[in-house]
């Protein structure tokens, strides 16, 4: 090993030891002296956390650790984030399906705060958007920029530290909500020490991310992490912005946000909103710009329509958030913008959904044989829906009749289950044997039932979720003759139950998918033989690992 | 630069990069996309000319059809009002015990207090008006305390155990809690309870317990044990129970006493709305 790699390496060894002190410093001020039990406890385990980093630091520092290749990728981090995905997602989904047959059966609530509807809720969402889906960003993104840069990721410790770090967040998080410590914000649930951390493992993934990009030996930026990069900027000032909060003491949990009234809703919604945008949206884009045209083996259908949907998009989406906010106290003028700028926004999302169903154009019958990439093209469809009803239904006529519905969550579910699960799905199908050298997947049988019985799950859920969602609307606004109400709000909820039943059946379809992947992907990784190599597509494209100083090829030069 | 290649399949060039062999084709937006696109800023440029839109220093721009949802709304509310206006100006006019003697107000009585029963009462009292344990059924004719239009429509006003200064309340003690009775004189007062309403009881309990009963009950419930409206003791010898039947129940109820809770909805509802509901629940069944 030549020693410069080396040198470095000891010093960031010292940093990260350093790093580790002062966080175990910090956490065990939390445990000491911590005004109430959740603050405690958490400090007792970032501290725990800490203290494991110190450790590594230490062992490696008396040059015990494992060998760094500085030649190949950084994939370590990629693999630990890849297997998180998937336990996350398991989690988050069966977590959502629980908290379905409360609705449908409330005494499921057990009557204990742990495990009422309230605590559970953003367990789900949390689960399911942060850790199931940042961590398939997070893993996809620093497999990505590697490769398409043909850079090694910056920093030794970072990479790292921003994987574990980010699953500390989300154990922070989650278990906060259960212990009953959230600042009511939604999908912005943590409260202030726990947004702090958040903050600092993103800048870090931040800087890993441009780092690498800035070390890329290719001419130009791929599309892929054009998204990616809007995705990580984006998301860090949404969150700060946000989570501006003030902490009734430095040693407690609980906080207020400074923003109050319509003020703090906009915000609040502005973020939410954008939280769709940039971080459901921008990221998972740029991990359909890979996997969709890697699996296909197809060149990207437009060049021109990438760079024109990503510039229209990431400027029009963050203006869309008020449409959140119809007919409240937010001034007329602020809905009228939110409304607009969605509905122009729906050619600029679409412009994703062709670049990504045309690039199979040449190569449509890869959809019959190999359900990866059938997976990965109707995660596109879906996403097409949603970004069509999504304009829809921020049209002030229409608003009127679904807000505060069913219909809003079937539309969030649509795009959630049908996008996000199945392109996230779909790269880690791909993802997993590339990481771990495998000649496939274990079992591509199992992949055609994940398919078939999550798609009749999001069916299921979503149809369930338009008819009980538009039956609501209509039983709150319709008047009798006398100008009374026709139904009572406790009808609309008895007339809901048959669809909250088939809406959890539909989501526990889904969360059998999600273990037959679990299993499947854990086949794969043992090293079972595939059992029908026969039938996978050759290209399975395991990227090659090229070494950086053999590997660059001359930049082209004519 | 790159040297763009052609695709085989499409025939179309790249742009002659190439990312760890992803490659992207050279073709210009489609013609539809475009067009969509644009179509959708026109509507959107049209809209912010209509509609109130662009904030400005002190004020925004108000668009030429003057919208405000503010005054949309107020106005809507005003119609809606003004529809009601004829019937509510007469009931409130009215007595409560007269609104029935006018068909038309008694129809629109009847619906409106439907409407108000549905999504005020209904957690409770049930959404058929059908009660629940400690929640009284409302389509029979046992009232705690009355079940004329006058009572009802007094019980809707103050409510029960409410933090109104007139709120229907008459404690019954906890006789067992507070040691006035011996558990041993509470089975046995309960057994004579159960004898009221024709039950099969103990004999010798219930002989004591009726001792019990001439002492400590027959104050509210009276000497035969049939209530009082007056005071809201329930009626002890007609089967139905609040809180449940059973000896055990009502063991229970003589060793801790009951306390269940109305609202007031006085300030909450409108005085007609209250007459309304009061109409309304009389007449499911076993008004007065």
């Amino acid at each position: 090993m030549n020693p410069r790699p080396a040198a470095s390496s000891a010093f960031s060894d010292v940093m990260a030891l350093a790093g580790s002190l002062v966080a175990i410093a910090v956490g065990m001020m939390f445990a000491i002296a911590g005004k109430d039990a959740v603050i405690v406890f958490h400090g007792w385990l970032f501290t725990a956390a800490a203290a494991i980093v110190a450790l590594i630091a230490l062992n490696r520092m008396r040059g015990k650790g494992p060998d760094v290749d500085p030649t190949a990728y950084v994939d370590g981090p990629v693999r630990v984030a890849t297997v998180a995905t998937v336990f996350w997602g398991v989690v988050g989904f069966l977590v959502g399906d629980i908290i379905a047959w409360q609705l449908a059966f409330p005494i499921l609530n057990f009557d204990l705060p742990w495990t009422s509807f309230a605590r559970l809720r953003p367990v789900h969402t949390s689960a399911v958007i942060f850790a199931f889906g940042g961590n398939a960003l997070l893993a996809t993104s620093f497999y990505i920029v590697q490769r398409t840069c043909r850079a090694r990721l910056a920093g030794s410790w970072a990479p790292w530290f921003v994987i574990w770090g980010y699953q500390l967040f989300l154990v922070l998080a989650a278990s906060g909500y259960v212990l009953g410590v959230t600042q009511s914000k939604e999908y912005a649930e943590p409260e202030w020490y726990v947004d702090l951390w958040l903050t600092l493992v993103w800048v870090v993934y931040f800087l890993v991310f441009i780092g690498t990009l800035a070390r890329r030996k290719e001419p130009h930026i791929y599309v892929a992490n054009w998204f990616l990069l809007a995705f990580i900027v984006t998301v860090a000032i949404l969150h700060l912005v946000n989570n501006a909060a003030l902490p009734v003491s430095f040693l407690g949990t609980k906080s207020y946000i400074i923003y109050t009234g319509v003020q703090d809703a906009m915000t609040q919604w502005w973020y939410g909103h954008n939280a769709v945008g940039f971080f459901l949206t921008a990221g998972f884009l740029g991990m359909m710009y890979y996997f969709v045209p890697k699996r296909a083996e197809r060149p990207v259908y437009s060049d021109r329509l990438s760079i024109v949907h990503f510039w229209s998009l990431i400027f029009l989406y963050i203006w869309a958030g008020p449409h959140h906010l119809h007919y409240t106290a937010l001034p007329d003028w602020a809905q009228t913008l939110g409304a607009t700028f969605s509905v122009m926004l729906w050619m600029p999302s679409w412009g994703g959904m062709i670049n990504g169903l045309m690039t199979l154009s040449g190569a449509w019958d890869k959809l019959r044989t190999d359900p990866v990439i059938r997976m990965l093209v109707v995660s596109v469809a879906f996403y097409g829906m949603s970004t069509f009803e999504g304009p829809l239904m921020s049209v002030k006529a229409v608003n009127s009749l679904s807000h505060y519905t069913d219909w809003t969550i079937g539309h969030v579910h649509s795009g959630a289950l049908g996008w996000v699960g199945f392109v996230s799905f779909g790269a880690v199908y791909c993802l997993v044997p590339w990481l771990w050298g495998r000649k496939g997947l274990y079992s591509m049988k199992l992949v055609e039932w994940h398919f078939w019985i999550s798609t009749l799950g999001i069916l299921l859920y979503i149809t369930a979720m338009w008819v009980s969602g538009i039956l609501q609307g209509l039983m709150w606004r319709a008047y009798d003759s006398l100008g009374f109400l026709e139904y009572s709000f406790v009808e609309s909820v008895e007339a809901m139950h048959p669809f909250y039943i088939i809406r959890a059946l539909g989501g526990l379809l889904f969360v059998i998918g999600a273990l037959l992947m679990a299993w499947n992907l854990w086949r794969t990784v043992y090293g079972e033989e595939p059992a029908d190599m026969r039938d996978q597509p050759r290209i399975a494209a395991a990227p090659e690992l090229r070494e950086p100083a053999a590997a660059v090829r001359p930049l082209a030069a004519e | 630069m790159a040297k763009p290649e052609i695709d085989e399949i499409t025939g179309a060039e790249t742009t002659g990069h190439e990312w760890d062999g992803l490659k992207e084709l050279n073709k210009p937006l489609p013609r539809w996309w475009l067009w969509s696109l644009w179509a959708c800023v026109v509507w959107a440029i049209g809209y912010w000319i209509a509609m109130p839109a662009w904030p400005l220093v002190s004020g925004y721009t108000e668009g030429l059809l003057g919208y405000s949802q503010r005054v949309s709304v107020t106005s809507a509310l005003a119609e809606a009002k003004e529809a009601q206006s004829e019937f509510l100006e007469k009931i409130a006019a009215l007595e409560v015990s007269s609104i029935k003697s006018d068909p038309e107000l008694l129809r629109f009585s009847l619906a409106g207090g439907a409407a108000a029963f549905g999504d005020n009462c209904a957690p409770c009292h049930g959404r058929g008006a059908q009660g629940a344990p400690g929640y009284p059924n409302l389509n029979d004719d046992n009232w705690l305390w009355g079940g004329k239009l006058e009572d009802i429509h007094q019980t809707l006003v103050v409510g029960i155990r409410s933090n109104h200064d007139d709120t229907r309340d008459n404690p019954m003690p906890a006789f067992g809690r507070d040691e006035i009775l011996t558990p041993a004189q509470i089975a046995d007062a309960a057994q004579f309870v159960l004898s009221l309403s024709g039950n099969k009881v103990d004999t010798a309990a219930a002989e004591r317990g009726k001792e019990i009963f001439a002492e400590q009950c027959v104050a509210c419930h009276g000497e035969e044990g049939k209530g009082n409206p007056e005071l809201g003791a329930p009626n002890l010898t007609d089967r139905i129970w609040l809180y449940g039947g059973s000896k055990e129940a009502i063991s229970l109820t003589i060793r801790n006493s009951r306390a269940g809770v109305m609202p007031s909805w006085e300030g909450r509802l409108s005085p007609e709305t209250i007459k309304q509901l009061a109409v309304y629940v009389h007449s499911l069944g076993g008004g007065q």
